[in-house]
């Protein structure tokens, strides 16, 4: 993690693929609008703004932000702080890949305001790494093997978190139930369940 | 999603007349969120509650008292709920995920709306959404429909499983309005669909729930829940059964059954409790009881198994009860 882990950097020669793709989306969309369409929406009267400004920290940093009411806090985790390890799976709360820890307690970030967190404390999957040292539950996925294509894993991580923080991660079967609301389409929940109760036990 | 104004007042009042006014009001926004996202709610004003003072769990004699804006999962690790009421801690933890219940209220857990796939469908036909535009449920994909309190207008359950608990238990809830507060049992929240599916519960406009409160008594203690699903954990009930035993010399004193999955509203079932009291707490007893509760049942097509499935549930959720040591 960088010493400044929000600020926005600009994509420089080695570009990562997600800034590949912003850039080229962005001149895409602009390419295909007609130049008197491009105008009308930069000042268009007609958009409803019923922005909100808050203050929220995110892994310790503070932020003030403006966002639409509409914004989920994963979206804005994503798309304004640029913080994508957080993932979307399905956006209606179904898969718990979008959980993040709100004043502790885990939460699917999909389902909720950001608009109505003015004040949260928030961490995500980016602020468990501490001077590039992985947080014992990180290493006990990579170890246990609780992942195959990854996308879940920043979810089932702070879920994990928040199931061992509530004490109950006491056994497979408890941590069976208790992370239930994270959904693995590889099926690596053997891996999943033992790397839980592998930090359960360290902690 | 729509566009709509946020507003978070400090004051009930203020929160109540803005509702009046025709505002919503959200708490946990699990339900609220996802529906604004499917644009089959497009509130145009939102009050958000989360400042207003309807927190906290306590005990008041033999009550306990939920306030509105409690989270489930709050409410289920509570020692005084789960010593004194290990009911709701038992149903509140069968629902929605760790995630979920960190997020939802009680009050928002009473008036979630259904999970009816059509529900959520736009193209599809639905009265409860949009008023005379018929149930495509009926003919539809009916496996997880209610077979009771059902009507040719709307055939979807209830989705909580609290509530179930709550209506065994003859709680009650108190709600604050612009003429002032009202209460009344948990079970009188909710409305049978009949050829109006779209008014869904009681409250007047404005109103808000304050708080529920929960008689106590020897009931409480022999009392269980039982959600029968397509998976272990993190599924919405085919059935479900909320029950109470009062046992004394051996001879059923007091029972209360309330079930889940299969009604329209979260069902009751007086007659299957008359059934059992003067009797032994033994299988044939609670096999007799659970035969009367699919009487009047209309099942659809694909959920006939519920009126087999849901006297099963009830005849080991008593056994479950009757455990209790």
């Amino acid at each position: 993690m960088a010493e400044n882990p929000s600020e926005l950097h600009l994509p420089g020669p080695i570009m990562s693929r997600r800034e590949a793709l912003q850039v080229t989306a962005g001149a895409v969309t602009l390419a295909a609008l007609p130049p008197e369409t491009v105008a009308a929406t930069s000042s268009s009267p007609a958009v409803v703004k019923n922005d909100m400004t808050l203050t929220m920290t995110v892994n310790g940093r503070i932020h003030t932000l403006t966002v639409d009411p509409r914004q989920s806090v994963l979206d804005v985790l994503r798309e304004t702080l640029d913080l994508t390890g957080t993932k979307k799976g399905c956006n209606q709360g179904a898969c718990g890949a979008c959980t993040v820890l709100v004043d502790g307690k885990r939460i699917v970030s999909c389902l909720t305001l950001a608009a109505m967190h003015g004040g949260a404390q928030i961490e995500t999957i980016e602020g468990l790494e501490k001077d590039g040292v992985l947080h014992p539950l990180q290493e006990a996925f990579v170890e246990h093997e609780g992942l195959q294509c990854g996308f879940c894993t920043p979810g089932q991580i702070m879920s994990g978190l928040g199931c061992i923080a509530e004490g109950h991660a006491g056994s497979p079967q408890e941590i069976q139930f208790w992370m239930s609301g994270n959904i693995c389409r590889c099926g690596a929940y053997p891996g999943i369940v033992a790397a839980v109760a592998d930090a359960a036990g360290r902690t | 999603m729509f566009p709509f104004v946020l507003e978070k007042p400090d004051s009930t009042e203020d929160a109540i007349a803005a509702a009046a006014a025709g505002a919503r009001y959200i708490a946990g926004g699990t339900t609220l969120v996802d529906l604004m996202r499917e644009e089959v709610e497009r509130p145009e004003r939102l009050i958000d509650i989360n400042r207003l003072p309807l927190g906290g769990i306590r005990v008041e004699g033999e009550h306990l008292v939920i306030g509105a804006l409690a989270r489930m999962a709050e409410v289920a690790a509570d020692a005084n709920v789960q010593r004194l009421q290990p009911l709701i801690a038992e149903s509140l933890i069968e629902g929605a995920s760790p995630q979920l219940r960190n997020m939802a209220s009680m009050g928002g857990n009473l008036l979630q709306r259904v999970r009816c796939p059509y529900f959520r469908m736009l193209d599809a036909g639905c009265n409860k959404r949009t008023p005379g535009s018929g149930c495509a449920a009926i003919d539809g994909l009916n496996a997880g429909h209610a077979i009771l309190g059902t009507s040719d207008h709307c055939v979807a359950t209830h989705p909580s499983d609290v509530a179930v608990a709550l209506v065994a238990l003859d709680a009650t809830m108190r709600v604050r309005g612009p003429q002032g507060e009202r209460s009344f049992p948990v079970e009188e929240l909710f409305r049978l669909p009949g050829d109006t599916p779209h008014l869904e519960h009681t409250l007047l406009p404005g109103e808000l729930i304050v708080e529920i409160r929960v008689p106590g008594g020897p009931h409480s203690r022999r009392a269980r829940y039982l959600k029968v699903r397509d998976r272990a954990s993190y599924e919405f009930a085919l059935v479900s059964a909320a029950v109470a035993l009062l046992v004394e010399d051996g001879v059923i004193r007091q029972a209360r059954i309330a079930v889940g999955g299969v009604g329209t509203r979260p069902w009751r079932l007086r007659d299957c409790e008359a059934e059992l009291v003067g009797k032994g707490p033994d299988r044939q007893a609670f096999e007799e009881a659970a035969r009367l509760a699919a009487r009047g049942a209309r099942p659809l097509r694909h959920n006939h198994f519920k009126a087999e499935l849901l006297p099963r549930t009830i005849v080991r959720a008593l056994e479950m009860a009757g455990e209790v040591a």
